[in-house]
């Protein structure tokens, strides 16, 4: 690879949401509480977690949606709280895009597939013959670059119009993509293509993706570096093949062991499932003391006692 | 085992502007005593049809065109609407996908409870409380939790009241339509021990619609695979995991990333 920097770090990124009800006292979400991450040039980080693990909002962080509480985020290097000049804004958010879970609405259903790329095209590569380039980015994607242009988003299946997400990324010439479970409401006949082709982008272009899933097995699929949260920390990280294939803290260990595996029946004693998950949940959301290193690169956190949580 | 249910050539269209949509095409299977028959297949591969049809909750554009429905030998299709009411929830209850929409936002969980009991049979206030906590008790709900209203209650929580309000009259048949899906899998895989305790204790028999093949093959008996409206595919769940005949079934298994298998000597939980 080019070099040993990071194309994006989070340096303790915590988020506080504060919730004002009409009535009553205003309450504070931690969703983010110190989560440092790299990811790496032209690899795949997956962010793994429950719903309410604070993933999301990592993604929505990055791509300016949130702005955080406190911490930092790096764009190779560079702090973006300090990019002012709006030429390094302009950059920073058309290198970094963004694709939704929901294919269906991130779409406008008025504009046809043509008008949606072009859009991105003219303004992003004015020099290039938009034709040319519609065809090429829509080749990428393994659309059809004849029929697909003319289309309105509803005549596509979800999974098609997840590649035109991932097309619209590439018309800007975004260099890293973050990709908010682009998978999850699409088909499961479907859902290894869509992998597939976030892989090509990858290995083929060099795009570098944020892979945002509750579902482990796709993160062994298709991510180099995994990344596990629980309640708004990371609380492993490290190589997928050691964080999925041999995971060392207690979270990760009952994340894995809850994936379906067909070759396994459940029967109707659940051999204390239940009250490991319990203990694992809650011992997993005090805050982490530090982190410790099992192998090099593999991270695990240790927790507080629960009296100091 | 016995028939519990049998489905007999079955068709459900869907009435369109121009012509009839066919959703279910002829489709015929049976569900035994006290076993979980799972279906498998994409979106509108017609699965959710077929257990709305069961218990008869389609609804107008749907429409069953033929076959037949029998419940202990019973033709519920031709039941009427008081035989229908009484049937539903005491013999055949269902668990939808998303138990927030199936529970009222407005109601607390014991009223809920107590406008289901009071429907099937006179019963006072006290005894429907008693019988409430018992019910979320059995499903490892706090008994206090029954004058919760559903918003103050977590997704997985909130699908562990369904499966109690559909268990309270001891139905024999429970329709579950992706039950867990919207639940994460620690959530997911604590709910289906949950059932299959239950299932042990109780002794019912479940329908279990998803489209997650390897959950499904989990815990059920015997497995049908659907396809545009008709089962391609039925036999026991280590049939179809080991030795799937069928093209598409093969092609399901493909298409779903599986975990490594897991290294020798690696200590996992449970």
């Amino acid at each position: 690879m080019l070099s040993d920097t990071p194309i994006l770090s989070l340096d303790a990124l915590s988020k506080t949401f504060t919730l004002r009800p009409v009535f009553g006292r205003a309450t504070e979400v931690k969703a983010l509480r110190n989560v440092s991450l790299d990811l790496m040039p032209g690899r795949a980080l997956a962010l793994v977690g429950e719903s309410g693990s604070g993933k999301s909002t990592v993604g929505r962080t990055i791509v300016g949606h949130h702005t955080p509480t406190s911490g930092r985020i790096l764009f190779e290097g560079r702090d973006i709280a300090e990019l002012t000049a709006r030429a390094d804004q302009m950059r920073y958010r058309q290198a970094v895009q963004m694709v939704f879970q929901d294919p269906f609405s991130a779409l406008n259903p008025a504009h046809t597939i043509r008008h949606h790329l072009l859009r991105a095209l003219s303004l992003h590569q004015p020099e290039a013959d938009p034709e040319t380039a519609l065809r090429m980015i829509l080749e990428d994607v393994e659309l059809d670059p004849v029929s697909t242009p003319s289309k309105f988003p509803h005549e596509l299946s979800g999974g098609q119009r997840q590649r035109v997400n991932f097309a619209r990324a590439l018309a800007v010439k975004a260099r890293l993509i973050v990709a908010d479970e682009p998978t999850s409401m699409l088909d499961v006949s479907i859902r290894k293509s869509i992998l597939g082709l976030m892989q090509r982008l990858k290995d083929d272009r060099g795009l570098s993706i944020l892979y945002i899933t509750h579902d482990i097995a796709t993160a062994e699929y298709l991510a180099e570096d995994t990344a596990v949260m629980f309640r708004g920390q990371v609380v492993e990280k490290g190589p997928t093949a050691q964080v999925v294939g041999t995971p060392q803290h207690d979270y990760t260990k009952l994340l894995r062991a809850a994936v379906p595996d067909p070759t396994l029946r459940l029967t109707g004693s659940d051999a204390g499932f239940a009250s490991l998950a319990r203990r694992v949940r809650e011992e997993s959301a005090h805050p982490v003391r530090a982190l410790r290193e099992i192998t090099p690169g593999h991270v695990i956190a240790e927790h507080a006692e629960a009296a100091h949580a | 085992m016995s028939d519990l249910l049998t489905v007999d050539g079955l068709r459900v269209d869907y009435l369109t502007a121009g012509e009839p949509f066919t959703a279910v095409r002829d489709i015929s299977f049976e569900i035994r005593q006290n076993e979980i028959l799972g279906l498998a297949g994409e979106s509108g591969c017609g699965k959710s049809t077929v257990a709305y049809a069961l218990m008869r909750l389609h609804k107008p554009p749907a429409l069953v065109r033929k076959g037949h429905i029998r419940f202990e030998g019973r033709d519920v299709l031709s039941f009427t609407d008081t035989q229908l009411r009484a049937w539903r929830w005491s013999e055949v209850s269902m668990v939808f996908q998303s138990a927030m929409n199936s529970l009222s936002p407005v109601m607390t969980i014991f009223r809920q409870f107590y406008d289901m009991l009071r429907a099937h049979g006179p019963i006072t206030k006290a005894d429907a409380m008693d019988r409430t906590a018992e019910m979320l008790e059995m499903v490892g709900i706090p008994a206090d939790r029954m004058h919760a209203h559903p918003h103050q209650l977590s997704g997985g929580m909130r699908q562990r009241v369904a499966l109690a309000l559909a268990l309270t009259l001891q139905p024999k048949l429970i329709i579950m339509d992706e039950p867990t899906t919207a639940l994460d899998v620690v959530v997911q895989r604590e709910i289906l021990q949950e059932v299959l305790r239950l299932k042990y204790k109780l002794g019912f028999s479940v329908l279990f619609i998803t489209h997650d093949i390897a959950l499904m093959a989990q815990i059920s008996n015997r497995i049908g695979i659907m396809r545009a409206g008709e089962i391609v595919e039925i036999g026991t769940a280590a049939q179809i995991v080991t030795n799937p005949s069928h093209d598409y079934t093969r092609s399901l298994w493909d298409a779903m990333p599986l975990l490594a298998k897991r290294p020798e000597g690696v200590a996992h939980a449970v």
